[in-house]
């Protein structure tokens, strides 16, 4: 193991050794969402003509705990090695801004992807959606989570304090998540809002992960893919830059 | 004192090599928007000398001189801002990962990642490096260290004597050709102390390169062959601690009163509790102190003449004003 990829697998380790706050918890939040909405809206919302609303859910539940969980890996750990101070063994090193980039956007993409399947694995059993294009599923999977990381490692490099990371999660974070389509397809929602939506890249991460899946999906999966590619591109600019300068971690 | 004797080259011999560490001119400007009093402050102001290779170096000065500064410009934990820092020829900014290489820097506080063993931690670092396959090397920090019997345990779980003892383990994982500490010692017991001071002692015999800052003056000047002393951000004395010994006052008038002493005497004296002591260059000087002693109608018990040592040196330096070319 040399250089960035030791950097990874610590990062991997990191989250492995709280397995159940990091992995075990997700996948249980998941199951509690599937058995209320489930059970509740299970008959009364039919989506996409025939689709069963437990069986629309499953994606939906499945991107939300990925895009959730990357973001959480890289931010935590930036975090707390910075005001705990651990940190600084990382910064002695030769590591490159591009080694660290790589290293924690990879670990959140890990983690982000071993939740993902957690959760696909339990919810599966209450709702089976379909497997039209696997590789839209895999290609939105990792590149949502590996935006998530990016956004993680800026919100984690930026907070100063635990209080400013987690107003990045709830305030940020959580309400782009869920506000992208999890739960209900747009074209429910007031042509205003819909354009709203349209707004929010996270939706179009949810909306071209479920086209793998059902072969249908509100917009093109190609014009989800440029433009959560387009903000991967924007968003990772920031992050590299901000490495690069020390932002934050070197005066 | 002459001051012109508290800056000297060091031996000859050794200066054909490149220096172990160069500072030139590091100047350090901290700026803070919400600080109204102290807007800008200059932690460091042009700094500049050479380490050589081998050396075992002092670098000393009061709480605020700048010497976290300029180890953290060294380390790359911080920017300058001017000037510019080399280890063994490599810059530190544009250079960097070659200076990380060669350097190993104990940091002053004791942080631990809390989520690995000891051995996990050194496996880590060793790799962060691109090592691999160090446990062979590990196991012999370990041991000299004498933290083989915690090698599994978890990092939270060690008392702060063991987490001191991991930090300069991590720091030596990667064979760096210098090393850094920062106040090593602070709030360390004596037999630590020892352990602490033997190993790297043998690893400076061993052709390693030593820069240590320290307030525990006796300890700098047993271990350390050259000194600088840095005071508000100037290098103030940068000499062998053999010539700083002699520049000072050969000598030292100690002794203990009950009472004060007279404001005229006060000022020359350096008074802990009831030890009193005055710089004193010849036995007129001390006569002098002890019949001012007596007129004041003082009784001054366990009189004692004493060899100045680094921590008379070192009052004697930072009471002076600064202003001297080198």
């Amino acid at each position: 193991m040399t250089g960035w990829q030791t950097l990874f697998y610590k990062e991997v380790l990191r989250f492995w050794k709280v397995g159940f706050q990091t992995v075990g918890a997700p996948v249980l939040t998941s199951v509690m969402y599937m058995l209320i909405f489930g059970h509740v809206l299970q008959d009364q919302v039919k989506v996409y003509g025939q689709v069963s609303y437990t069986a629309f859910l499953v994606p939906g539940l499945v991107m939300m705990s990925i895009l959730q969980n990357a973001f959480a890996n890289s931010s935590s750990s930036l975090i707390q090695s910075k005001i705990m101070g651990s940190l600084v063994f990382v910064l002695l090193t030769p590591l490159s801004h591009w080694h660290w980039f790589l290293a924690y956007v990879g670990a959140s993409v890990a983690r982000g992807l071993l939740v993902g399947a957690g959760v696909f694995a339990v919810t599966v059993f209450f709702g089976q959606p379909g497997f039209v294009a696997p590789l839209w599923i895999l290609v939105f999977a990792i590149l949502g989570a590996a935006m998530l990381g990016v956004l993680g490692v800026i919100a984690g490099l930026w907070s100063e304090k635990f209080d400013q990371m987690s107003a990045f999660q709830n305030f940020v974070i959580m309400p782009m998540t869920f506000l992208s389509g999890v739960f209900y397809s747009i074209h429910s929602l007031p042509p205003f809002w819909q354009k709203i939506s349209h707004l929010n890249p996270f939706f179009y991460m949810i909306d071209g992960f479920r086209y793998g899946f059902f072969g249908v999906s509100d917009v093109s999966p190609w014009l989800s893919l440029g433009v959560v590619g387009g903000a991967m591109l924007m968003v990772s600019a920031i992050a590299v830059n901000m490495l690069r300068t020390g932002y934050k971690i070197r005066h | 004192m002459a001051l012109q004797s508290l800056f000297r080259k060091p031996p000859s011999k050794i200066v054909d090599l490149m220096p172990a560490i160069s500072f030139k001119s590091v100047s350090k400007i901290y700026r803070s928007a919400s600080n109204k009093i102290a807007p800008e402050v200059k932690a460091l102001d042009a700094v500049s000398f050479d380490i050589q290779q081998g050396e075992f170096f002092g670098l000393l000065g009061p709480n605020g001189a700048g010497k976290t500064s300029l180890i953290s410009i060294l380390a790359g934990l911080s920017r300058a801002s001017s000037g510019t820092v080399t280890v063994h020829g490599s810059d530190v900014v544009t250079d960097y990962a070659n200076a990380r290489r060669k350097l190993g820097v104990v940091p002053q506080e004791l942080v631990f990642d809390p989520f690995f063993t000891v051995r996990e931690a050194l496996r880590i670092q060793s790799g962060y490096f691109g090592i691999k396959n160090n446990d062979a090397w590990i196991d012999e920090l370990l041991s000299s260290l004498s933290l083989l019997d915690k090698a599994n345990a978890n990092m939270r779980q060690l008392s702060g004597g063991m987490k001191r003892r991991v930090l300069v383990a991590q720091a030596l994982v990667h064979k760096p050709q210098v090393i850094v500490l920062d106040e090593p010692t602070a709030g360390v017991d004596v037999e630590l102390r020892q352990t602490l001071w033997q190993f790297i002692g043998k690893l400076n015999k061993q052709g390693s390169t030593v820069l240590l800052t320290t307030h525990y003056l006796e300890e700098a000047e047993a271990l350390c062959s050259r000194i600088a002393m840095l005071k508000q951000g100037r290098v103030v004395a940068l000499a062998q601690t053999s010539e700083l010994l002699k520049a000072a006052s050969s000598n030292v008038l100690r002794f203990k009163i009950d009472g004060e002493l007279p404001e005229h005497l006060a000022v020359k004296a350096r008074i802990t509790g009831r030890i009193v002591q005055f710089p004193a260059h010849n036995a007129h000087e001390i006569e002098q102190y002890l019949s001012a002693i007596r007129e004041a109608g003082l009784v001054a018990e366990d009189v004692e003449i004493r060899k100045a040592d680094l921590e008379d040196v070192f009052l004697e330096v930072m009471a002076e004003k600064v202003g001297v070319t080198a």
